[in-house]
């Protein structure tokens, strides 16, 4: 029935939403901020894609490689600049100046390309094409891969906060700052990677988001910023794999409202993300409750 | 021989402590003639000019409630239009069923403060970022639910019912007064909040929130009241709003943008001071209408704007009035005048606000 | 003193209005043990943690080696050569024994500290340095907070309060270590509660009150009437070097119970 196809559908879009909140959860879970322009990077990763296919004709796919790093080196600018700024000045000065870049970018977004949405458009097959299961359930490959690549990400930091030098020094950071500066780290450069590996992360998504569905100015609030806190919030704040289970349980109760009843899709997912709230509110993987 | 020095005890220097009424009364006269100026101007100036105004209004009373919960509350919502949405369509909802949209005004204001409760306790518990986002959440959240009715307009919206026997020079009068009083209301309204106790306590808080909970202050109440309140005055907001388009579309009324033209207008004003507001939205219409044409440039600048003051210059251009002409005209603040033993005041002073 | 390793001069340090030193000034040689004792309150761990580079001073200026380093940055110094072991360990809770020792290893000096040689010295570290460090006792912690610290391969260890929350079995086996960490060429900075232990160890003390040094000297010179008197305060001017009035100055019989000092507690009667 659509309803097994919906549920696929659901889980794998749990994936991309699970891209979308990894960012967020890695730079509040190390620098305590929450990164309100956080969609807003998406998007404009997904713009400066879509720029770049447009002006030297690469392959789609490569793009990747060439946005990617571009806004990882960004946000180390803009985290050592802006953000560590903000940080100095406390919590209320970081919300507000991230708010304040996110409704800057929008507004600049909205200013120079206009409101119309724009695609990532390629003719792979790999993006454009779909497998079939039986004769009810059609998944499409690209959100396959971007699942798979999810995993892979995930997979990725994991490795990377466990094993690697920079990696142990961003949870030491995350740990005790003061102590993390006796023992010669500086704590300013180590935010500064893991805002790089946030925004690398944010980057990702949003042109992959761009190759499944479409950009516009405020997708980066109305769908990325909000979905990805819901993800987070859901899977559990502070866990990494829970953004992934959290992003899964968010498609899939959208799926299920649009099953209901095709407009209800997003306001299903906010639904199960309040009731979340109420009655779990450190989470679905969390063991500790959040004070 | 023993010798015992001993370090004496220093007395306690006298405090005299004195609220700030200097210029209040120079104030509350001064506030009263603008107020009577400005509830003038529709016998004088044109529906264009009294529209802008409208607009200001607003936004002034957005901003004073941004101001209550970011800058004396310390609690930053991005979610705030949830409030203006829900009073306009109180308002609206009203009129449907035959209630004149000025006599709903106050029904909205009633309304949404209800309404701040359960919304509060849906997400009180999060901790300031997300507590940011969350109310973000729930302002989507409740205008995807009003979507779902399409007696109410539904996805996109309807228009205003009950003001059509009313000509328009009438109307236009009637809702910027409408507008102007509620302005008047929640600065007011604000004004005697802050200099009770409640100030006391967000004061208390603001500066260290462990001392003030152990000091016995409620800390939690105190920010529930000012949720509640902020609510209110957003939905009056919300309310005038309804009236002066004619019209309700959720995708107007619920916008993110209501959010940062209030944040932005108390920023560059002056977070944590009730004059703050004032100016910043002076600062934000002006820079609207100049920049009319070119809609989204000033957004684009006043964000930019608000990042730098909200980097550099904290406390945003009223503070810098404030500092460097120690002038309040919402005082709500302490003296203290250290004496000497002999009572007489000494010079120079300590204020704390 | 030219041949002093680290100087502290007239230091002044407040925090916020409040002024928690005042002109004070310490001299450590290479190789030395220098000791800082004094009440809750006096000061002792702020002025470490401002030798560290936490705290900015008001005036004042700390040295290392004949280097001005009062403007180093704390990560900075951590690399030059000053390493402080926090007050209440602060280990990384998420990491575990190893991995702690790795990041205070990471921006190490040369030198003959290695993880391996930590766990020479403390035996029981290898078998569980994969353990998170939340789960091990208070003195492992503190062993593991100092192994932090050495594998660094400071020339000027600070430790601040060792013996703070640690039964006295578990503290005396951590001063116990001292000589075998001076032995590599390292010279200690310490901030210690317990004053009988700090004039066990040390080579030279100086005691705190108040944010003003009221003694300085070596511990076979002073009495414990004197260290008594300058840790209160009781019978002297705070403020003024105590290095040669002579022993018993007359201060007031002073309950001495919160005062453990080595030897018995003295006669309290000053000499006429």
């Amino acid at each position: 029935m659509g309803w097994v196809n919906a549920i696929i559908q659901g889980i794998l879009t749990g994936g991309l939403y699970a891209l979308f909140a990894c960012g967020l959860s890695l730079m509040f879970g190390v620098m305590k901020v929450v990164n309100l322009a956080h969609g807003d990077l998406a998007v404009v990763a997904g713009y400066v894609a879509i720029g770049v296919i447009t002006v030297t004709h690469v392959p789609v796919l490569w793009s990747f490689l060439i946005v990617v790093p571009v806004m990882a080196v960004f946000g180390y600018v803009l985290q050592r600049t802006l953000i560590q700024g903000a940080l100095d000045r406390g919590t209320l000065t970081t919300l507000i100046v991230t708010f304040g870049l996110s409704v800057v970018i929008e507004n600049a977004l909205l200013q120079f390309f206009t409101a119309n949405s724009r695609a990532i458009g390629t003719n792979l097959a790999l993006v454009r094409g779909s497998f079939k299961i039986g004769s009810q359930i059609q998944i499409g490959y690209l959100l396959v891969v971007i699942f798979a690549a999810a995993v892979v990400v995930l997979l990725g930091l994991q490795y990377f906060l466990s094993s690697s030098n920079y990696g142990r020094m961003i949870r030491a950071v995350a740990d005790d700052q003061e102590a993390a500066q006796l023992s010669g780290v500086n704590y300013r450069h180590v935010f500064g990677i893991a805002a790089a590996v946030a925004f690398g992360t944010v980057a990702l998504a949003g042109v992959a988001y761009g190759m499944y569905s479409q950009l516009d100015p405020t997708t980066g609030t109305d769908t990325i910023l909000l979905f990805a806190f819901a993800a987070v919030v859901i899977g559990g704040l502070g866990s990494l794999w829970g953004t992934l289970l959290g992003g899964v349980v968010l498609g899939v109760a959208q799926q299920i409202g649009a099953q209901i009843n095709i407009s209800d899709e997003v306001l299903a997912g906010y639904i199960v993300f309040l009731a979340v709230l109420v009655l779990r509110p450190q989470g679905l993987t969390s063991r500790r409750s959040q004070s | 021989m023993s010798v015992v020095t001993e370090t004496p005890a220093r007395s306690p220097e006298q405090l005299r402590v004195t609220r700030s009424r200097r210029n209040v009364a120079w104030t509350g006269l001064g506030a009263l003639v603008v107020v009577v100026v400005f509830a003038l101007l529709p016998y004088i100036v044109y529906s264009g000019t009294t529209s802008i105004l409208v607009q200001g209004f607003i936004v002034l009373t957005l901003a004073s409630m941004w101001n209550l919960l970011a800058g004396y509350a310390g609690l930053v919502s991005v979610g705030q239009q949830v409030f203006v949405g829900l009073g306009a369509y109180f308002v609206l909802i009203l009129a449907i069923h035959g209630t004149s949209p000025f006599a709903g005004l106050p029904v909205a204001a009633i309304g949404c403060a209800v309404a701040a409760l359960p919304l509060w306790w849906l997400v009180s518990r999060l901790r300031s970022g997300y507590f940011a986002i969350a109310t973000w959440v729930l302002a989507a959240t409740v205008m995807l639910i009003i979507e779902k009715f399409s007696s109410i307009g539904g996805g996109t919206g309807m228009p205003l019912p009950g003001l059509s026997g009313l000509s328009s020079t009438l109307l236009t009068a009637y809702t910027y007064w409408a507008a102007l009083a509620v302005t008047v209301l929640t600065l007011g309204g604000i004004y005697l909040l802050l200099r009770g106790r409640l100030g006391l306590v967000l004061t208390a808080v603001r500066d260290d929130e462990v001392a003030a909970r152990s000091s016995g202050a409620r800390v939690g109440l105190a920010r529930v009241l000012v949720f509640v309140v902020a609510g209110a005055g957003c939905g009056a907001a919300g309310a005038v709003l309804a009236i002066s388009q004619l019209q309700v579309q959720p995708s107007a009324v619920f916008s993110v943008q209501w959010t940062a033209e209030m944040a932005f207008a108390t920023i560059i004003g002056g977070l944590g001071t009730i004059e703050g507001p004032i100016i910043g939205t002076i600062v934000y219409m002006v820079l609207q209408q100049t920049l009319a044409s070119y809609n989204a440039w000033y957004l684009i600048i006043l964000g930019v704007v608000a990042i730098a003051i909200a980097l550099w210059s904290r406390r945003g251009l009223w503070g810098w009035v404030d500092e460097h002409l120690h002038v309040r005209l919402f005082p709500v603040g302490y003296w203290l005048w250290p004496q000497d033993d002999a009572g007489r005041r000494r010079w120079g002073r300590s204020r704390s606000s | 003193m030219t041949d002093a390793l680290l100087e502290v001069r007239d230091l002044e340090v407040h925090h916020g209005q409040l002024r928690a030193l005042q002109g004070v000034s310490l001299t450590v040689r290479p190789g030395e043990v220098y000791a800082i004792i004094g009440a809750n309150g006096a000061g002792k761990s702020t002025l470490l943690r401002t030798i560290a580079g936490l705290h900015k001073p008001t005036t004042g200026s700390v040295w290392l080696d004949g280097t001005d380093v009062t403007r180093v940055r704390t990560d900075r110094r951590a690399a030059r050569g000053i390493v402080m072991v926090p007050e209440g360990r602060r280990l990384f809770g998420s990491l575990s024994v190893e991995e702690n020792l790795k990041v205070g290893a990471s921006y190490a000096r040369n030198g003959p500290w290695t993880i391996e040689r930590v766990y020479e010295l403390f035996g029981w570290m290898r078998e569980r340095r994969g353990q998170r460090t939340a789960q091990l006792s208070g003195g492992e912690q503190q062993s593991v907070a100092i192994g932090r610290a050495l594998v660094a391969n400071p020339r000027v260890l600070l430790l601040d309060e060792l013996s703070l929350g640690l039964a006295p079995v578990v503290v005396q086996r951590i001063y116990g270590m001292l000589p075998q960490i001076l032995a590599t060429g390292l010279t200690v900075l310490l901030v210690e509660q317990d004053v009988s232990q700090a004039l066990r160890v040390a080579s030279r003390v100086q005691c705190l009150l108040e944010g003003r040094t009221t003694l300085e000297g070596q511990p076979g010179d002073l009495t414990p009437d004197r260290v008594e008197a300058a840790y209160f305060g009781l019978g002297h001017d705070p403020g003024s070097e105590d290095s040669d009035s002579g022993g018993g100055d007359g201060g007031q019989p002073v309950p001495s119970a919160g005062l453990p000092l080595a030897g018995d507690g003295a006669d309290a009667e000053g000499e006429g």
